[in-house]
């Protein structure tokens, strides 16, 4: 492998890590906060690459438009589903809370397909972020993946703080310790767990719609993302942001260079990369609390 | 006292019942109706192995189509090409084949708990499904078929054979009656009991003196067996195996029956089959829904939120709930 395919796939595997941690972090967060195992998460991620491609023609095409549109609405979205499904839950036993999310699963795709349908769609990077800027001699990059990448590692940045230095995240924190505690000391948790919830499902829009001119757009996309986002959560460690972005970040590059070096096994790595992490650390990399 | 024997008796009727229904069954229907049940009392088989984890030992395994999709594979590779294997022992060696990997995937993954034990099973059963997948042993995306299906025959008498739908009907029935008689006298044994106790509090039963973890490990192992039975049946009822058998999407549709039929109770595990399979049917007819049935993935998906939102325990708990509601009688906790 020369120094410039290596690089490349340094950045690719950087750029998949980075994303899956958009996606994990949501789910970490309802899970560790909230105490819901929420199997339709990946399908948030589906949803936000087919408004990627659904919207930008009802808003004229614009790039941050569409973004800015679709981020409200996935807002808007977890709000009301958190009100609607999830509220009622958190006394259910995990294994409700996984047949209700499964029942979603199975929803949200259906409705996809009869809006949007079951072709798969390619969906175009805005044309100031269309170009590749060259690495060596022989290699070019495309500026669209670093751009993900930006995006990714802004919103961890932004999600660092919210939860390490405001208020906000204070009582977030306080409400995933102890929910009565919080809540006898007059915080309104039902509110606290609805916005957690909405940012959760936003960022996870988000991450679809960024992903989308990458990836494709495609049936299927939210499950095969899920499965993958769940050994994330694992791994780092249930409800620890820091462990999800070590273990997105691993996974990235464990999926990214297998597929490189050991391509007849690449499928399989993943999971005994987890297999073994667990069976060494039973609770994770970082267990949180 | 009273209420509780009348709910006994009525238990034991409602399983009667259902037994006589599908053992009458194929007199009343064509070969589609014969064929659907059959496979639906597959998937009965399965989630009773899983509901010996779930529901009897409080541990949700997250790759029971491991155990099921190995012991097909092993069915097919097993028999010989061109002649029909005997069943004597082509179903043991299956059923040992699900046993062993539940064995290797038992003796690790017990060492987690919680969400992390579902997510070790599942990396489990991920390998299981990649070598399957990608190596020439499994024949690829595509599968392989079996050209002749197994018979049994005492001398040079043929007891069964497979190849015929109502034997095989019948054969899968007998499985299934077999299967839950013997999960049902396991749950009233000792080791039924221990099994129960690590459920409740694990800490406590280690306490009183058991070592917790070999009775796990042997639920794993039966478990890994029942779910071969089922993956050998299905094999055989199709004659053709892939790696989807494997694959995760499996693993969670059983899941999702047992929870959706009832977790903790034998019953709700095959009435769980049951309505998962007849949900899909109904959402898929054309005759009630026209054009609308291709999306029959939604009703399903509808239905599934409906029942959890008003049947907390399962599909098993909706006699009680309402007998309930209509005396205003207190609960009868099942």
């Amino acid at each position: 492998m020369s120094f410039e395919t290596f690089l490349v796939q340094c950045l690719n595997s950087l750029q998949y890590g980075l994303l899956l941690f958009l996606v994990a972090s949501g789910l970490t967060l309802i899970f560790g906060i909230m105490g819901v195992i929420n199997l339709a998460h990946g399908s948030f991620y589906m949803i936000g690459a087919y408004m990627a491609y659904a919207l930008a023609p009802l808003v004229g095409g614009g790039f941050f438009t569409t973004l800015a549109l679709g981020l409200v609405l996935a807002v808007v979205l977890g709000y009301a589903l958190e009100w609607a499904f999830f509220s009622f839950l958190y006394e259910r036993e995990h294994l409700q809370q996984v047949l209700m999310t499964y029942g979603l699963i199975l929803v949200f795709e259906e409705l996809r397909s009869i809006l949007v349908g079951d072709d798969v769609h390619g969906v175009q990077a805005p044309p100031w972020l269309a170009g590749s800027i060259p690495l060596g001699d022989l290699m070019t990059y495309p500026v669209y993946r670093l751009f993900i990448s930006g995006v990714c590692l802004a919103l961890a940045g932004s999600m660092w703080f919210v939860l390490a230095r405001t208020r906000l995240g204070m009582t977030i924190r306080a409400g995933a310790t102890n929910r009565e505690m919080v809540q006898s000391l007059g915080i309104d948790i039902q509110f606290l767990y609805r916005v957690v919830f909405a940012a959760g499902v936003a960022i996870a829009v988000l991450a679809g719609m960024v992903a989308a001119p990458v990836s494709s757009v495609y049936p299927g996309m939210g499950n095969q993302v899920l499965i993958i986002c769940f050994v994330v959560v694992v791994i780092g460690g249930i409800g620890s942001i820091r462990g999800a972005l070590l273990a997105a970040l691993l996974i990235g590059f464990v999926d990214t260079f297998g597929k490189v070096v050991f391509p007849q096994a690449a499928g399989v790595l993943v999971y005994v990369l987890m297999a073994l992490i667990l069976l060494w650390k039973p609770d994770g990399l970082f267990k949180a609390g | 006292m009273f209420a509780w024997l009348v709910m006994m008796r009525s238990n034991i009727v409602s399983v009667l019942l259902g037994g006589f229904a599908l053992a009458l069954w194929p007199l009343a229907t064509g070969s589609f109706g014969v064929d659907l049940v059959a496979k639906t009392m597959i998937y009965a088989i399965v989630a009773l192995s899983l509901e010996l984890l779930v529901g009897a030992t409080g541990l949700v395994c997250f790759g029971q189509a491991a155990f099921f999709g190995l012991a097909g594979y092993a069915a097919v590779k097993l028999s010989p090409e061109g002649a029909a294997a005997s069943l004597w022992w082509l179903l043991p060696v299956a059923m040992a084949v699900g046993a062993a990997y539940a064995l290797f995937m038992g003796a690790l993954s017990l060492r987690t708990r919680g969400v992390y034990f579902i997510m070790v099973t599942l990396a489990f059963a991920q390998m299981a499904y990649y070598v399957v997948h990608d190596t020439p042993l499994g024949g690829g995306t595509d599968g392989i078929y079996l050209y002749v299906k197994p018979v049994a025959a005492i001398g040079s008498t043929l007891l069964i054979d497979l190849d015929r739908p109502l034997a095989l009907y019948y054969f899968v029935f007998g499985c299934l009656v077999a299967v839950f008689g013997f999960l049902a006298l396991l749950g009233r044994s000792r080791f039924g009991r221990a099994l129960a106790g690590i459920r409740v509090n694990e800490q406590r039963m280690r306490a009183t003196g058991f070592s917790t973890y070999p009775y796990k490990l042997a639920a794993f192992v039966v478990s890994g067996a029942i779910a071969g039975l089922a993956g050998f049946l299905f094999a055989v009822k199709d004659g053709f195996v892939n790696p989807e058998l494997l694959s995760w999407h499996l693993s969670g549709a059983v899941l999702i029956m047992i929870i959706l039929g009832g977790i903790g109770h034998l019953r709700g595990a095959v009435i769980g089959a049951f309505a998962f399979a007849l949900l899909q049917e109904f959402f898929k007819s054309e005759t009630i829904f026209g054009g609308f049935a291709k999306h029959w993935l939604l009703g399903l998906g509808l239905a599934i939120i409906v029942s959890v939102a008003l049947l907390p325990r399962g599909l098993i708990g909706a006699g009680s709930l309402l007998t309930h509601r209509l005396t205003r009688t207190p609960r009868v906790e099942a």
